[in-house]
């Protein structure tokens, strides 16, 4: 193996530990591994954290192309090669600071079987990471679908009342996408040799020069491509088993699965579909603005219809990767310059929003809107964070939303004026249902009487919720410290599409 | 001395040979009280051909034929790489498989001294028919392995189920077995010989083609392969659990390299003319795999069904033709049977109350009563499934790998098909052991089946998942030429 390691240990560190809480289960038992599980995953992610960070310390934000690469052969045309760019770093970044948070609030609120809970959780770090590391295509499918078990399990065993179909539905879409992402890979390995990203990305054979894959067969690769890229972001239609997996998973999961998982889809298409096969993303241009900005007004307007608080932010979330497939698909710098800013801020933003949720749920074990209503009176601090969560999914300027969203209709202003003038339309919808949600649970006469001895936030939720507040704000202020990151990657993504 | 070099050729065989002559004499005289200790020598006798098998695979002996006869001048047995890789797995199989079935012969009172022969000599037939290089060796070496594995359907005397399995069995197998002489003759009519290489030399003619079809019904039974599937189910349910992990592992892989064999080396200029039926058979396989199992709630009828669909993802290979096909159906295969074994030995590892489990729902709660074997049959399960991490994806990317490179890309479509709905029982069988409240205690562990689903689970992950290169290296050898 050559390269500087330092992603090879990021991305495994995470399994180390779900081995060592694995080890003591078998040995120890299962209350013995539950107690050490706690200590032990807590370290674990921290240390995680630290060499992403390293690994961030390391990354040169003027160096184009990808850096810390780390490769070994493997077989056939296949290696294992590790490698970021700005945009997976960033999203390296992002898994592994929210990691720590996830765990601390799991050790509250999940009671049964601690031990296992932590092993699929941290097992799924290790997946995660892996995803937005992997420089090979087959290594990259590896991660990207054996991240399916560890959420299948944790949505499944965990999860709430209707979990069984929300955790077969979950697994099952996308399956049936990745496998059509697999026929693709498999094509691609055959005619290219290899499945080095690199090379693939050229797009040129490394011997003749010949270009590897003519617009015809781009146009299959690239629906196949977008067959798994859409059901894991999710776009429209492709989005129902979104809601189901966030409302029956436990809060942690539901933060991940947000934050992190969808991300995957726009990653997806940043770093595959639009650098092998530009004609064909050039040429479902108008395809993919339909679709976000019917994702973006439909979901919102489904939002606003909904009863459950968990469902009403999964379908905002639906909208808000609405506008980053807008961003992406507007292939100018301001439109994935945002859609890369859109994946980190909403991650950031909805993982705080399941967190809220997860708050009021902890206490009365119940999501229905209806239920709440003046929490303002007794979780003063609570309703704060809340609010500042609220606007910032609103995209307040100010908080990270509102950076990602002007920019991403901004590009696809440039691109085309209808599917902004639709984004836009967007943007004033989730106004109205991010703050109806926020008036009939906060504010009014508190009038349920189980509600009347509710506790406000404790130490360690606002610990939690304190961190996220100061990202969302610190990165709607100073975006800057993304936009650095991502600027040279958002122009090899430039150049390589040809514009 | 011609003979001596013809044992030392098949010296696998002769092994087998050997120990299940002597052992036939030992038992007649020893009765039932030396049971355990044949089964033991059983266990070594298969597991010293494997290595014999892989000793030679490793030196690189392929020897192209010999022992001729007057019709096949060319001679009746043939080693070659891609044979000794399938026997190597076949025997190293049925070896563990006989290891881990002591607790279950006790509990289910089958300790009698003729299993392990019955297994010695099924063994000793997969093998034969996989060095078959004439149609009348493929014939011996079937019969040999079907009327071992009839007996062994129905061992369980008393048991009503396992007696019905064992005829159905039985009847079923005669028909095809009829079939494939059917076939045989009319081969051999057409192309003037038995032999393979004379059929591969003979000119396409109609009742080649008739022949052929024939052929290929009848082994497409032995493998299990739709629209000749009907018995598995009914012989997987009713068959005592031991011998079905013996049936899922063993003969399976042995079958499928048969009629990849037969194919590629006797039929391998004719491919134009079995082509689409191959694929069509596939297709079929995968498809009535993938959905038959669904309603199911008996575990073994839900295998049986997964052994059909995961049949039919390996003849994606074989249609694939020999140059492209015949490393992706040994990799396919071999990862196949290991994680089937496992599973089995998990099945095997479960009793209550000395009864073995049948059902789905008696899975449920498992991780909480047996974390361990839960955690294995996870990844087993998994891996069977072909969802990375677990090895078997990789069995799934070299058999698409060959789907695609020859041109059927519509047949690996299906295949994604197949395995997107064959997740719906796969996950049923996780959702009773990790999501479902515990039932009734379960019985001790035997040390051996334990073992074994911690082996093949460890195989399948991580070890074939990180080291695969070392099976895609060793079976892109033994590509049929």
């Amino acid at each position: 193996m050559t390269g500087p390691m330092i992603l090879t240990l990021t991305t495994f560190l995470p399994l180390v530990g779900a081995m060592l809480i694995m080890g003591l289960r078998v040995v120890g038992g299962a209350n013995m591994a539950s107690s050490a599980s706690k200590s032990i995953s807590i370290v674990t992610s921290l240390v995680t954290l630290a060499a992403s960070l390293v690994a961030l310390s390391q990354f040169n934000p003027n160096v184009v192309g990808y850096q810390l690469v780390d490769t070994a052969p493997w077989f056939g045309g296949s290696s294992y090669k590790l490698g970021v760019d700005g945009l997976a770093i960033s999203l390296v970044v992002l898994t592994t600071a929210l990691m720590p948070l996830c765990i601390l609030q799991s050790i509250t609120s999940i009671k049964d079987r601690l031990a296992e809970y932590m092993i699929a959780f941290l097992l799924l770090e290790t997946l995660m990471i892996g995803v937005f590391c992997a420089l090979d295509l087959v290594l990259f499918y590896v991660f990207f679908e054996g991240g399916l078990i560890p959420m299948f399990l944790i949505i499944g065993v965990w999860g709430g009342k209707n979990r069984l179909y929300a955790a077969f539905k979950f697994f099952l879409y996308t399956l049936l996408g990745s496998l059509l992402l697999l026929a693709a890979l498999v094509y691609m390995s055959i005619v290219a040799g290899t499945t080095d990203v690199v090379v693939l990305q050229e797009g040129l054979n490394p011997e003749t020069g010949a270009l590897l894959f003519p617009p015809e067969v781009q146009t299959w690769l690239w629906l196949a491509f977008f067959a798994s890229f859409a059901v894991k972001l999710p776009m429209w239609p492709v989005h129902t088993w979104l809601p189901d997996a966030h409302v029956e998973a436990p809060t942690a999961g539901s933060v991940v699965l947000a934050a992190v998982l969808l991300k995957m889809g726009g990653y997806g298409f940043l770093r595959f579909s639009l650098p092998m096969f530009p004609e064909a993303s050039m040429l479902f241009q108008p395809l993919m603005f339909a679709l976000s900005v019917i994702a973006i007004v439909y979901a919102s307007l489904v939002a606003f219809r909904q009863t459950d608080i968990k469902k009403l932010v999964a379908y905002s979330s639906v909208a808000h990767m609405g506008f980053v497939t807008l961003g992406i698909f507007s292939f100018n710098e301001a439109g994935i310059q945002g859609a890369i800013f859109q994946m980190i801020s909403h991650g950031v933003i909805s993982g705080a929003l399941f967190f809220c949720v997860g708050v009021i749920y902890d206490r009365m074990h119940t999501r229905e809107i209806s239920f709440y209503g003046g929490l303002v009176h007794r979780m003063p601090v609570y309703a704060a964070l809340f609010m500042l969560f609220s606007m910032a999914n609103v995209g307040l300027p100010g908080t990270s939303g509102f950076v990602g969203e002007i920019l991403t209709m901004v590009g696809a202003f440039q691109a085309s004026t209808w599917a902004a003038a639709g984004a836009a339309l967007g943007v004033i919808f989730s106004a109205v249902y991010m703050l109806t949600l926020y008036r009939r649970t906060v504010f009014g006469e508190m009038t349920n009487e189980k509600l009347f001895d509710i506790k406000d936030v404790t130490g360690l939720e606002f610990f939690i919720l304190g961190l996220l507040a100061i990202s969302a704000l610190g990165l709607g202020v100073f975006p800057g410290i993304v936009f650095d990151l991502t600027q040279g990657s958002t122009m090899e993504v430039l150049r390589m599409i040809g514009r | 001395m011609n003979f001596l070099a013809d044992i030392t050729n098949a010296l696998p065989e002769t092994i087998l040979v050997a120990f299940g002559l002597s052992a036939l004499l030992l038992g007649a005289i020893g009765g039932d009280r030396i049971s355990g200790l044949l089964r033991l020598l059983a266990a070594l006798a298969l597991a010293a051909a494997s290595v014999a098998a892989f000793v030679q695979f490793g030196r690189g002996e392929a020897i192209s034929a010999f022992a001729s006869a007057e019709l096949s001048p060319n001679g009746l047995y043939r080693v070659t790489l891609f044979t000794l890789f399938a026997k190597g797995v076949t025997y190293a199989m049925a070896s563990l498989a006989l290891f881990m079935s002591g607790g279950f012969l006790k509990s289910a009172q089958m300790e009698r001294y003729e299993y392990p022969l019955l297994v010695t000599f099924g063994s000793l037939g997969a093998g034969m028919m996989l060095s078959a290089n004439d149609l009348m060796t493929l014939y011996v070496g079937i019969e040999t392995l079907s009327l071992s594995s009839y007996v062994l359907a129905a061992f369980r005397r008393d048991s009503i189920m396992s007696a019905e399995a064992g005829l159905k069995y039985f009847v079923l197998g005669a028909l095809a077995s009829g079939l494939l002489l059917y076939g045989s003759a009319l081969v051999y009519g057409f192309s003037g010989g038995t032999g393979f290489e004379v059929i591969a030399s003979a000119p396409t003619s109609v009742g080649l083609i008739f022949g052929l079809v024939f052929l290929i019904c009848g082994l497409s039974f032995k493998a299990s392969a739709a629209p000749f599937h009907i018995w598995t189910p009914d012989v997987y349910e009713g068959a005592p659990s031991a011998v079905v992990a013996f049936f899922s592992t063993a003969p399976k892989i042995a079958a499928v390299a048969l009629l990849a064999n037969v194919m590629f080396v006797a039929f391998g200029p004719h491919i134009d003319s079995w082509q689409m039926i191959i694929a069509i058979i596939s297709a079929l396989s995968m498809l009535i795999g993938a959905f038959g199992a669904l309603m199911q709630n008996s575990i073994k009828r839900i295998l049986a069904y997964s052994s059909i669909s995961n049949v039919g993802f390996a003849l994606i290979a074989i249609a694939a033709g020999a140059e492209l096909g015949s490393a992706a159906v040994l990799v396919y295969m071999t990862l196949y049977v290991i994680a089937t074994l496992g599973i089995f030995a998990g099945v095997l590892a479960l009793r209550r109350g000395g009864k073995a489990i049948d059902t789905v729902a008696d899975l449920n709660g498992l991780v909480k009563t047996k974390p361990g074997i839960a955690l294995g049959l996870l990844v087993l399960i998994f891996s069977v499934a072909g969802i990375p991490p677990a090895a078997g994806f990789w069995g799934k990317l070299q058999v698409f790998t060959a789907g695609i490179e020859s041109g059927m890309l519509w047949l690996v479509l299906v295949g994604a098909l197949a395995s997107v709905v064959s997740l719906g029982y796969y996950l049923r069988l996780v959702w009773a052991m990790f999501m479902k409240p515990a039932g009734e205690p379960m019985d001790r562990t035997d040390a051996s089946v334990a073992a074994i689903v911690a082996i093949s689970t460890l195989i399948v992950f991580p070890i074939l998942t990180i080291g695969i290169q070392f099976l895609l290296s060793a079976a892109a050898q033994a590509v049929v030429g």
